[in-house]
């Protein structure tokens, strides 16, 4: 699993590059503490074209992102999930907290 | 009932065994010609399977997760074992949201995802201790030129 983070204009893209279960989700939280977010930074994107696989332990680490991050009131929003990984979001109604972009 | 083809595993409840366990019965179920869809739905499901032993069936230890595969002319059958603390109340632990650990950041949504992705779940605490997941899911077969030629 990698994360790689890329900041534009007040926008933190997120790459998530990999698998994420039960066994990256700790890196995966490590790596996306509050911390990321900076003063400059409106909002962040999670860009996910390259997340080969999810399964629902990797829907807690979202949500578990959308509460920190909504503390600082910075919304995220979803790019580009395969599939599969879309088939789960929607499965578990992420996109009400983390809307998909187009 | 007839099999054509099984297969048993048996692993540590570790975390990094998920990949392995979910890798493995997608290279097994190869052979049934699946389409890449199903696949993942499998995939999907053992995953949660797993995870949940690794993560609730074996509290601050090492236990080990049986993992078994029968394949019939169309149909994948999963069963995933432990020898863990089992669950009390199966019907609450089934449904969507629910968690025992809150604010481990968990999405309780283990067996809401293997019910949406399989045809058919049944988990059971097993007599001599522990928990036993039974999958199964109709595959949709991928169609291939010798398929094409063989119907024809």
């Amino acid at each position: 699993m990698e994360i790689t983070k890329k900041e534009t204009n007040g926008t933190l893209y997120i790459n998530f590059e990999g698998e994420l279960d039960e066994n990256t989700a700790h890196f995966v939280k490590e790596k996306l503490s509050e911390s990321v977010l900076t003063p400059e930074i409106k909002q962040v994107i999670f860009n996910l074209e390259k997340l080969e696989f999810m399964d629902s332990t990797g829907i807690g680490v979202l949500i578990g992102r959308y509460k920190k991050f909504s503390e600082k009131n910075v919304p995220i929003f979803i790019l580009n999930p395969s599939k599969h990984v879309d088939k789960i979001l929607k499965m578990t109604a992420i996109y009400q907290i983390m809307p998909k972009l187009n | 009932m007839n099999y054509i083809n099984q297969m048993t595993l048996k692993f540590d409840s570790l975390s990094i065994n998920e990949a392995f366990a979910r890798s493995a019965v997608s290279a097994f179920c190869v052979g049934l010609n699946p389409t890449l869809d199903d696949i993942i739905d499998i995939k999907t499901a053992v995953s949660e399977a797993v995870t949940n032993c690794v993560v609730h069936a074996y509290p601050n230890k090492i236990g080990s997760i049986e993992l078994w595969v029968g394949l019939t002319e169309d149909t994948i059958h999963i069963s995933i074992k432990d020898e863990g603390v089992g669950i009390e109340d199966l019907k609450l632990a089934m449904e969507p949201f629910y968690t025992t650990k809150q604010g481990d950041e968990r999405a309780g949504m283990g067996f809401t995802v293997m019910e949406s992705f399989m045809d058919k779940v049944d988990v059971k605490n097993r007599d001599s201790g522990g928990l036993e997941v039974f999958m199964k899911k109709k595959i949709t077969k991928k169609i291939t030129k010798q398929g094409i030629i063989n119907g024809c």
